[in-house]
């Protein structure tokens, strides 16, 4: 790709838009044609994170493959909101079969294209965490292991939305959901458990594994573009804020996936072969009660009498993250 | 051709002439040979345009096939017992989203406790799911079917799955006439989707229906069924054209005419009878069988009108409704109310309980005099299980009853060691 | 294809489905005032002008700062930039280098010819009196809307204050020159060497409709110091004045100057350039309190300006001044102490301010003056039908910016009444406070440093100090404006629509909300930028 040398310009690659670059070198939001594979007139909540982030994901990957893209999802929010009879918001193919086999549908789509020597078609599965980090990791983790050429995406919004605000095992440290109540000695969900699967697909060697959040844009649409540049089984892991199931306000989306990012709780990074290959570097740190303070799953951590000891452990989770994936450059 | 080979290969050589696009499996006996015996041929090029996909899980092997058909490739899949109950949810889906795959179920029980050979627990468990069930009385049969079923998943747009008894039908070397490439290609045209995913034409398939029209996306299914009823024996007419042989109709009858006995069964076992039938006929007994090959469907229109001038219709099963009785009896009664005659339950054959000239000879002596209990369990060991049952109406044990079984009959246990 | 009842869907179909109905409140598009708009006394358009600056459109850019102000060159000099200030940039980082690029643009179009075309005529007539920044600019804007415009100058050069008081270093003429022509080049009549004497005579003499008039503050104030006569005592308007006409300026040996205004340090630093000994600022008050701006000082010491602060000057003798030690009181005023001290002078220059002379004025009937100040109402009108006054002659900040503001005030009014309207202001829309913003969005950028003549170079003549930007850096610096509370189309609102429900008009022509599908989550609200979206509660 060729890249053009962009003039400062306020808002540099931070906005979604940048209207003093090429057309070419614009992202794909900003585009008047974009594709809006994910249409309006879908029910999601408003500010529902995961509904962005799919149309973030999809729009690039449609302008990626010149629209020769199929979709396959796993129940959930995404599934539900999008698709209820009589209406549809995708624009593109797209099928829903099981909560926990979305990889391995894909992997049969991939194997028709294949057959049917229309390699240009390609594939994307999708599903929230609890889909794709708990019921439907085997299908995953299987799909990775065969190298199957798809390209799967997480839209993680740390529980189990759809059913009501589960935990799942992306479900962070001392959040409450409506199966880890905020009462007891360890309020909320405990520490020590859960998994970040970006990692283990790390450990599958695939060609390619990003994590992305919906607040920055540029960081994703990259990511995907560069996912859909590889052949093999490919992963890709989105934060998507729920306003509903962390109790935050609907306009605080996008402040809150910056957040968890600029605080070093989320990572941003990519992989190839196993191998970390890119990291975005944190560019304000802030302490990690920011990005708790908004969300009401973590109430009971702030109120009157702050759980101090909670917090920290919740800090230490953000500076090991910092040193793990070299977030803050070379002073990490 | 004919050719002396096990039945899997059979089956094998079968669904490659069929000229499949996707196959995925995953390995559970007495499956095995039919996907080892494909993976081979795909891997050496003699059937070529296909993929093979070894897949994780059986939960995978549908989901995948679900993919894969959705996506217009003829599909393909195997499996049996604990494979096919992993895969459940996918098989109700596939069923859903009218997706023509067949699957091969190499039947076999259920644990616990594991168990792996013969008889129809696993396929009858999916009874409801909305695909169409064939049973296969023979190798040939086997074989015959998985090409009629492509034929009829594609036209109705429905899934198909060809049942065989394991290790019976499935290990067993038997001659068989194989068809040829054209002759297949005569019968089965390139798989035209109805609907498929492709972005020159956008679909969501799989959508969420809500009550204000699920009912109807379920009289559909059923509708769908019904059709296939009709579509069947047009089918098998057509093989029989070409193939020159008889396959695949809904049901098979045997000496059943004139007879005051029917009786009724599925899969491998209509052989034995069908022999006991021709003995008990020569000494003069008015007795004839009906193997069921269309399970689902059911055809009860067909029941129906063979066994309406019996005297006693006898269902003997491979199968067994725990705490309600025979499963295809059940169905059996649908066919035959308003009808004035005994009908017998028979579980027989459980876990490859072997099925015994002598005793069939025995059993159906007794319903030719209307001796047999309502549900009668074939060559049920009473002693043991009279023992455990009496022990348990004193000590109330806990623990699983085979365990007990085990121990009532004298094989040492793993707690036990 | 033969779709599967209920299942399967077709695209497209979920528009059917409109979510607006969800919503309790709904973002609208507004335009908040930028704060540096609200402090620039001429009144310019600054975010607007940068936002096309920063596309490198700049003679649109110029074009945008002519409809308020026609001196962008002078002012990208002499103004004395308090929207910088104001700039909510300068919690970020730094202010936005406003005034450079204001300067890049004025120069840009001295460079290319860019003019300006007179309004269509209406045949009414307007007299000026005075051709400083005040007057010029009311003409210029008078002309824009068609009348016949006569500028009567007592000078012989026009410019007023500009010219006769802020140094070459500072001001150079030739820019001056070139953006008074493009007034006259209009069609404003400018007659130099014609001082009014009688405003209601010439009125009347010349049948003109109305009348502004903004004659300045010419005369330097005076303070009665017993003086042996062994020093100089002169005047720092008269004597930039003479600079100006080039006339053999006595600032030679050790200069005083008396006063802390930036008037001051016109003479102190001309002083280092005409070759004086020493250059000492005296000021009764501290450093902090001094009215002259904050690099007008800097630069004064780099160039060796030295300052005394807290101290007067009580006498003027022979070869000295005596000066008073000050104090502050509790209250923070300064007190004599009575403690004195003999410093060695040549020259004394006093620059205390200047006062009016209204002469012309007397027998204008309804006018009103008072401490030498011309009274008008808002509107810059005087009590005198016909007549308005605006400058340094009217009670506001004297400098060259309100000046011109003043002009264009009164041009527009004088317009209305000419044409038997009253004008109407618009109200004035919310103010884009700092808190109204998203700076998460803007790339960290330090300010870019104009460059500076090198002292040594600058105290050797009359040079101008402050450099310009060259493109780069005036497209640089314009790029660092964050369009505070308007939208500039980054287009974050239409891409962070969890519904689609931006849509997008295209270039320049910014967004609308689809109300149809937009549930009023507020992300737009909150990412937008610059504070450019409103939060309205729908009416339910
Ligand atoms: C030394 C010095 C430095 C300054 N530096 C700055 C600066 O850096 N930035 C800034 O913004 N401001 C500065 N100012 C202030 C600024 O110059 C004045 O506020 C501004 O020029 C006032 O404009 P005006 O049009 O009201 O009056 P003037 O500029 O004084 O113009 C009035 C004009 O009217 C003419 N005139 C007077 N009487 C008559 C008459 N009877 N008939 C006809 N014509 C007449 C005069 O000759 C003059 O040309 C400075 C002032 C001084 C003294
Ligand atoms: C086999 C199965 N188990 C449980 C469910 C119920 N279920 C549907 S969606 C869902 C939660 C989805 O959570 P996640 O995957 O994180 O997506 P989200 O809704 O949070 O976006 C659950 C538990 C199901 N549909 N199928
Ligand atoms: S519950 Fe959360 S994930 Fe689901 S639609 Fe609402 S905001 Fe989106
Ligand atoms: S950032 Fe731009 S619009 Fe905002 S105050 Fe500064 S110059 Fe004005
Ligand atoms: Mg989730």
């Amino acid at each position: 790709m060729e890249t053009q040398i962009i003039k400062f310009y306020q808002t540099g690659s931070f906005a979604v838009g940048n209207r003093l670059l090429d057309e070419s070198q614009r992202s794909v939001q900003a585009n008047m044609r974009r594709s809006n594979s994910l249409n309006s007139g879908h029910r999601a909540c408003q500010g529902c994170g995961e509904a962005l982030g799919a149309r973030y994901a999809i729009d690039a990957a449609m302008q990626a493959t010149s629209n020769q893209l199929i979709a396959v999802n796993a129940t959930g929010c995404l599934e539900v909101f999008s698709t209820p009879y009589p209406e549809t918001s995708w624009q593109l193919p797209w099928i829903h079969s099981l909560f926990g086999n979305a990889a391995a549908v894909a992997t049969g789509v991939a194997a028709a294209m294949r057959v049917k020597g229309r390699q240009d078609v390609r594939v994307i599965a999708q599903g929230g965490d609890g889909g794709t980090t708990d019921i439907g990791f085997g299908c995953l983790s299987g799909m990775f292991e065969r190298n199957d050429d798809v390209l799967y995406i997480c839209y993680d919004n740390e529980g189990y939305m759809n059913t009501g605000v589960q935990r799942s095992s992306a479900t962070p440290p001392a959040a409450r959901t409506s199966t880890t109540a905020a009462i007891g000695e360890e309020p909320g969900n405990g520490f020590g458990q859960g998994k970040f699967v970006p990692a283990i697909a790390m450990a599958h060697e695939i060609p390619y594994v990003a994590t992305a959040s919906v607040a920055y844009l540029r960081d994703l649409e990259a990511k995907v573009h560069r996912a859909m540049s590889l052949r093999g089984a490919r992963y890709l892991h989105i934060f998507v804020p729920c306003p509903l199931g962390w109790g935050a306000a609907s306009e605080d989306t996008i402040r809150l996936a910056r957040l968890v990012v600029e605080t070093g709780l989320f990572p941003l990074f990519e992989a190839e072969h196993g191998e970390v290959t890119g990291r975005y570097q944190i560019r304000h740190r802030v302490p990690v009660e920011e990005y708790l303070r908004l969300q009401k799953r973590y109430s009971h951590l702030l109120g009157k009498r702050p759980a101090v000891a909670t917090i920290a452990r919740i800090q230490a989770m953000a500076e090991r993250n910092i040193r793990r994936y070299g977030l803050l450059g070379e002073e990490a | 051709m004919l050719k002396q080979i096990e039945g899997s290969h059979a089956v094998a050589e079968a669904v490659s002439l069929c000229r499949p696009e996707v196959i995925c499996a995953y390995p559970i006996s007495p499956q095995t040979h039919i996907v080892e015996a494909l993976g081979e041929m795909v891997k050496s090029g003699e059937l070529d345009r296909c993929e093979f996909i070894n897949v994780e899980s059986e939960f995978a092997a549908m989901s995948v096939a679900i993919g894969a058909s959705a996506a217009g490739a003829r599909t393909y899949t195997a499996t049996a017992s604990q494979g096919l109950l992993f895969m459940a949810e996918a098989v109700y889906n596939a069923a859903g989203l009218g997706l023509p795959i067949v699957m091969t179920d190499a039947n076999r029980a259920i644990g616990a406790p594991i168990n792996i050979w013969n008889d129809h627990s696993d396929a009858l468990s999916m009874r409801d799911s909305g695909w169409i069930q064939l049973f296969a009385e023979t190798n040939q049969e086997a074989l015959d079917l998985h090409i009629l079923a492509f034929r009829l998943a594609e036209e109705l747009s429905l899934p198909v799955m060809v049942c065989m008894d394991g290790f019976i039908l499935t290990h067993a070397y038997e001659r068989v006439d194989m068809p040829t490439q054209q002759q297949v290609d005569r019968f089965l045209p390139p798989y035209e989707p109805r609907q498929v995913l492709d972005p020159r034409e956008p679909v969501s398939i799989g959508a969420m229906v809500g009550p204000e029209a699920f009912s109807e996306v379920r009289y559909l299914a059923h509708a769908k069924q019904l059709q296939a009823l009709e579509r069947i024996p047009v089918l098998a007419g057509e093989f029989s054209t070409i193939f020159g042989r008889e396959s695949g109709r809904l049901v098979h009858r045997y000496r059943t005419e004139d007879a005051e006995t029917v009786v009724i069964a599925m899969g491998s076992v209509m052989g034995t009878i069908k022999d006991v039938v021709d003995e008990m006929r020569a000494s003069g007994v008015s007795i004839g069988a009906l193997g069921i090959c269309s399970y689902r469907p059911a055809p009860l229109a067909v029941i129906r009108e063979t066994v309406k001038g019996a005297r006693r219709v006898v269902v003997l099963e491979k199968s067994l409704a725990v705490g309600l009785g025979g499963i295809l009896a059940t169905d059996v009664r649908m066919a035959l109310s308003g009808l004035h005659l005994h009908g017998y339950t028979v579980i027989a054959g459980l876990g490859g309980r072997p099925i015994l000239k002598s005793s069939l000879h025995a059993l159906f002596e007794r319903a030719g005099r209307d001796e047999l209990e309502h549900v009668t369990f074939l060559d049920l060991n009473w002693d043991v299980v009279n023992r455990v049952l009496e022990r348990e109406r004193t000590t109330r044990r806990s623990g699983s009853i085979a365990e007990n079984v085990l121990r009532d009959v004298g094989v040492p246990t793993a707690s036990g060691v | 294809m033969d779709k599967l009842f209920a299942i399967t869907l077709d695209v497209g179909s979920s528009l059917a489905n409109k979510t607006g109905t969800w919503r309790t409140y709904r973002p609208v598009y507004v335009d908040r005032l930028p704060p540096c708009n609200n402090q620039c006394p001429a009144g310019e358009n600054i975010q607007a002008w940068l936002y096309l600056a920063e596309e490198g459109r700049y003679e649109d850019a110029w074009r945008k700062i002519m409809e308020e102000n026609p001196f962008p060159a002078i002012m990208g000099r002499v103004c004395y930039h308090t929207c910088e200030s104001a700039c909510n940039r300068g919690a970020l980082d730094e202010a936005v280098g406003i005034n450079g690029v204001e300067r890049f643009l004025g120069d840009q179009a001295i460079k290319h010819e860019w003019r300006i075309e007179p309004g269509s005529p209406t045949g009414r007539r307007v007299l000026v009196v005075g051709a400083g920044p005040a007057g010029l600019s009311c003409a210029y804007h008078l002309a824009r809307l068609g009348h016949a415009v006569t500028v009567l100058e007592g000078a012989d050069k026009a410019g007023g204050m500009v010219r006769y008081s802020i140094p070459k270093y500072r001001m150079p003429r030739e820019k001056l020159n070139q953006e008074i022509k493009r007034i006259a080049d209009m069609g404003v009549e400018i007659r130099l060497s014609s001082p009014v004497s009688d405003l209601a005579a010439e009125m009347k003499k010349g049948r003109y409709d109305a009348a502004f008039v903004a004659v300045g503050a010419q005369l330097g104030r005076h303070l009665p110091l017993p003086s042996s006569g062994g020093v100089a005592v002169l005047d720092a308007v008269q004597i930039l004045r003479d600079l100006e006409h080039e006339e053999a300026v006595p600032l030679r040996g050790r200069v005083i100057v008396y006063g802390g205004g930036n008037t001051a340090f016109d003479v102190a630093r001309s002083a280092v350039r005409l070759g004086a000994l020493e250059s000492l600022v005296v000021y009764r008050r501290t450093r902090e309190k001094m009215p002259a701006h904050r690099s007008e000082i800097r630069e004064a010491l780099e160039e060796g300006v030295t300052l005394r602060c807290l101290s007067t000057i009580t006498e003027v003798g022979t070869g000295a001044v005596t000066i008073e030690r000050m104090e502050l009181d509790a209250k923070g005023r300064s007190q004599p102490t009575g403690e004195r001290e003999m410093i060695p002078a040549t020259t004394v220059v006093l620059a205390l301010g200047q006062d009016t002379d209204l002469g012309l004025l007397t027998g204008v009937p309804g006018l009103r003056v008072e401490n030498g100040l011309v009274q008008v109402d808002r509107n810059l009108a005087t009590g005198a039908t016909g007549i308005w006054a605006g400058g340094d002659i009217v009670p506001a900040d004297r400098n060259a910016t309100v000046a011109i503001g003043h002009g264009k005030k009164a041009a527009r009014q004088i317009d209305a009444w000419l044409r038997g309207e009253v004008l109407r202001r618009p109200a004035k829309p919310e103010l884009a406070s700092a808190d109204m913003m998203n700076t998460w969005y803007y790339s960290d950028a330090p300010r870019a440093i104009r460059p500076i003549l090198e002292a040594v170079r600058r105290t050797s003549g009359f040079a101008e100090v402050v450099g310009d930007y060259d493109e780069g850096t005036a497209l640089y610096e314009a790029r660092r404006c964050m369009s505070c509370g308007n939208c500039f189309e980054c287009d974050n609102c239409y891409g962070v629509c969890p519904d689609n429900a931006v849509i997008k008009l295209g270039p320049g022509e910014r967004f609308e909300f689809n109300y149809d599908y937009c549930k009023g989550c507020g992300v737009c609200i909150s990412e937008c930028p610059c504070g450019a979206i409103r939060r309205v509660p729908e009416a339910i």
